[in-house]
């Protein structure tokens, strides 16, 4: 079971209302795998994300972590909701998210933000939680800001915690939601260099992105959505080198 | 010391049910605005139609007309179902109307409903990140509204929940009229009987006055400890 797909996407669609903002998006991961989706805004993108979580329930599709499929059923409207809210409590302990704006619990000290869903959720021991929570805020660089508040800190400082946040976990996959598009272009450079120093150490990423330098230079897998459907997919040196798609030439050429 | 002619003690029991109203109408209306705003927040139709009924009719109806109707209209619904009860399967129950436990009640009622929109509004203010990252990280209803929610919230509901508790403070003066031995009934037997209005109610205001400085500082208090953690603009 070793090398079992820690996340396997098939075929997921995704509408609002009369807007089919998915058409078909199916993604396959092997442990270790950095996953960079990448796009304009609008293409689906952060939508897609959100369904791998169950943030966003997917009109239609199938999701397995680690090769545990998410059962639905249909509700008494007809619309598609998960069958069973413990399984999709379990399943979203597996999938950490880092948000594009934090969402640290800003009434909760730094630490009490890392160590409540390990001690709530997963039901670790609280002396274990803080060790673990001590260890990935040294891993992040933020241990002398544990005991601060959320709004004391830079918004660097923020997303590095949140990161933490979702380390201590100790997730089958990490999600990123677009991690450093709220930050001052001054540091969105720390956040990038912890992220990086993840895919490093082999952990599976998917990465929502407009940090071309980062989707190129760190991942393993890229896929380029346009109006919510996979215009190219490959390696970076493809993706970024060798594009087949149009699109993707022109999302690429220098805008100035 | 300022002379009470010996209604002292009196008007220190009738300040102590004051209290003893005050606080115990102030349990009843935070957890009767909790369930309504939950309730109104909810999807279910008949909860929000049940809650929207309860805030519509008694904020809209005046306070004193709630409590003569529910002590007196109160006694005479008992009395007349007393009756039947007895008629029709000879079950003999009766029981007064307390006027203290009507007063709690009414009370409780009425500022249920402006609890209800105090805390529907402080929900409605916590930020959808909040709630969103505990439901990302697994968390179970209960948990994010135990956990995430409600301590979110009542940063918000701190200057309402405050606010209210002033009014009902005050409000708690109602009860004399239903024969309650409460601090203003005992200063208005007092000025009558002595005929010096001012030498009884000035002392009255007084303990109002301090209960009202007091809270207001308690709840400064506690407004800073719910905003540890958030950055004051100023």
């Amino acid at each position: 079971m070793a090398d079992q797909a820690p996340l396997i996407c098939r075929d997921i669609h995704k509408t609002f209302a009369q807007l089919e903002v998915l058409k078909g998006i199916s993604l396959e991961t092997r442990k270790g795998d950095v996953v960079s989706l990448i796009g304009s805004s609008g293409s689906g993108k952060s939508t897609f994300l959100r369904c791998i979580n169950l943030l966003e329930t997917p009109t239609s599709g199938d999701i397995i972590v680690h090769g545990d499929p998410i059962r639905f059923t249909n509700n008494r409207k007809g619309e598609r909701v998960p069958a069973d809210n413990k399984q999709v409590e379990l399943i979203r302990a597996k999938l950490s998210m880092v948000f594009q704006g934090f969402n640290l619990w800003s009434h909760m000290t730094v630490l009490e933000n890392i160590i409540e869903a390990p001690i709530n959720v997963l039901k670790v021991p609280k002396k274990e939680a803080i060790e673990r929570a001590e260890a990935y805020l040294n891993k992040v660089g933020i241990y002398e800001r544990k005991d601060y508040y959320p709004a004391q800190m830079s918004g660097g400082q923020q997303q590095r915690a949140a990161i933490a946040r979702a380390l201590a976990m100790e997730p089958e996959v990490m999600l990123f939601d677009e991690p450093t598009s709220a930050l001052d272009p001054e540091l969105v450079g720390e956040v990038l260099k912890v992220m990086q120093s993840l895919a490093e150490e082999g952990r599976t990423m998917i990465v929502v992105t407009h940090e071309m330098a980062f989707a190129r230079d760190v991942s393993t897998q890229v896929l380029f959505l346009h109006q919510g459907v996979i215009e190219e997919q490959g390696t970076p040196e493809k993706v970024f080198d060798h594009p087949d798609s149009e699109r993707m030439k022109q999302f690429l050429a220098p805008k100035f | 010391m300022f002379d009470l002619k010996g209604y002292g003690p009196a008007l220190l029991n009738g300040a102590v049910v004051t209290i003893e109203l005050a606080f115990l109408s102030l349990a009843l209306a935070l957890a009767l605005g909790l369930i309504g705003a939950a309730a109104k927040l909810s999807n279910s139709r008949i909860a929000v139609g049940a809650a929207t009924a309860y805030t519509t009719l008694i904020r809209g109806v005046p306070d004193l007309v709630m409590m003569l109707l529910f002590y007196y209209g109160g006694q005479v619904a008992v009395n007349m179902l007393s009756d039947y009860a007895w008629e029709a399967y000879e079950i003999d129950f009766f029981f007064q109307f307390d006027p203290f436990i009507s007063g709690v009640v009414t009370i409780g009622l009425i500022f249920g409903a402006y609890m209800t929109e105090t805390f529907r509004g402080a929900f409605l203010a916590v930020e959808t990140g909040q709630i969103e990252a505990a439901r990302a990280y697994g968390f179970s209803s209960w948990h994010t509204f135990r956990r995430v929610m409600v301590p979110q919230m009542l940063r918000h509901a701190l200057p309402g929940i405050g606010n209210n508790w002033q009014v009902l403070l005050k409000t708690t003066a109602l009860v004399s009229i239903i024969g309650l031995t409460d601090m203003v009934r005992v200063a208005e037997e007092a000025a009558k009987a002595e005929r010096m209005p001012f030498h009884f109610f000035i002392p009255v205001a007084f303990v109002y006055l301090a209960l009202t400085a007091g809270s207001e500082l308690f709840i400064k208090w506690l407004d800073k400890r719910a905003n540890a953690g958030v950055i004051q603009e100023n």
